[in-house]
């Protein structure tokens, strides 16, 4: 709580540079997997996970998407209200329709967001989130990402983080914190 | 062979039973090895394995080869101040009287150039090379994208 407050009176920017942004404060314009444009707008009034990924990772992302399917699996009806997005890192090569096929497999609650690779870069930038693309041999490349799985309160304040070796048993709970 | 005798060869050799049989070479047993579903071709696969050494001798995973991808690696998900980035792993210890998982968010094969997309269901052999015992081949089973691991104990094993 301490450390919320510390941050919200702007007189300690050591803390705001590394704290995601308030939702509403956020400035990005991305495209859904339905072909929908999201901007932090819509989401005012839910709570919100947040998880940044890309289709072509074989091992973080669908690790985590499976996560958190169970998490919301977990949590039921009581979760429906919340905003569950993956935004690509990967704009290049995770369309809209690449990310249909991707976010299928998972939880139907779940959204994957896309869009330019300057709006990336400002969502990147809000959630105060890290990405750097890494070439390989023969013209392929990788993305190195955050890979915590951030959580907004529905007035859009920043919640949490569930780190990716967190000890799964916490993440529930700390959901649960933003739903009511 | 009698009909129940067949019966019983088709089920061992169904999908669901392959990724919870074991194979031993040497010191080696090798099992759980298991896929997930790719969307197409062009999109990296990923195998999982459990290796356990029951000797008193140290081994190492140096590479795995497949009939289903060009280039197969070895490969370490590392989280380093939450950021998580993927280097190639050269090798995979093995310790004596010790198993080593490759699965979800650690060491994992990363299947690249995939010769055809893995659908949940498929199946495909997989090559494991060792420093010391040598060479082995395992059975991968494809499991949905979604999937965290092979359910052996509903398997019957």
């Amino acid at each position: 709580m301490l450390g919320v407050g510390a941050y919200r009176t702007r007189n300690r920017p050591a803390l705001s540079e590394v704290l995601p942004l308030p939702i509403g404060e956020m400035s990005w314009a991305l495209t859904d997997h339905r072909d929908q444009s999201v901007r932090p707008t819509d989401w005012a009034g839910h709570p919100v996970m947040v998880f940044f990924g890309f289709t072509w990772c074989p091992d973080v992302c669908p690790t985590t998407l499976s996560d958190i399917s169970l998490w919301l699996e977990d949590l039921g009806a009581d979760a429906n209200r919340l905003i569950v997005a993956l935004i690509s890192v990967d704009p290049e090569r995770d369309t809209p329709a690449v990310l249909a096929d991707y976010v299928s497999s998972f939880d139907p609650r779940i959204i994957g967001l896309t869009g330019p690779a300057d709006e990336v870069a400002k969502a990147a930038a809000d959630f105060r989130v890290t990405y750097r693309r890494v070439d390989k041999d023969g013209g392929d490349y990788t993305m190195d990402h955050t890979a915590g799985v951030f959580l907004f309160h529905p007035d859009g304040r920043f919640a949490s983080i569930i780190d990716f070796h967190e000890d799964r048993r916490f993440a529930v709970p700390k959901i649960r914190r933003t739903l009511s | 062979m009698n009909h129940f005798l067949l019966a019983a060869a088709l089920t061992l050799s169904a999908p669901a039973a392959m990724a919870c049989e074991t194979v031993a070479i040497g010191d080696l047993t090798v099992e759980h090895a298991w896929s997930k579903a790719t969307i197409g071709a062009g999109r990296p696969g990923v195998f999982y394995v459990e290796i356990t050494n029951t000797g008193s001798t140290d081994d190492a995973l140096v590479g795995i080869a497949t009939p289903a991808a060009g280039m197969p690696m070895l490969h370490e998900t590392v989280v380093q101040d939450g950021i998580a980035s993927m280097p190639h792993a050269m090798s995979i210890p093995v310790p004596a009287s010790q198993s080593v998982q490759l699965s979800p968010g650690g060491y994992h094969g990363m299947l690249m150039g995939l010769t055809t997309a893995l659908k949940e269901g498929d199946s495909f052999p997989v090559t494991l090379t060792f420093e010391k015992a040598g060479e082995v081949t395992v059975n991968v089973d494809v499991l949905s994208l979604r999937a965290e691991g092979p359910d052996c104990a509903d398997a019957g094993q």
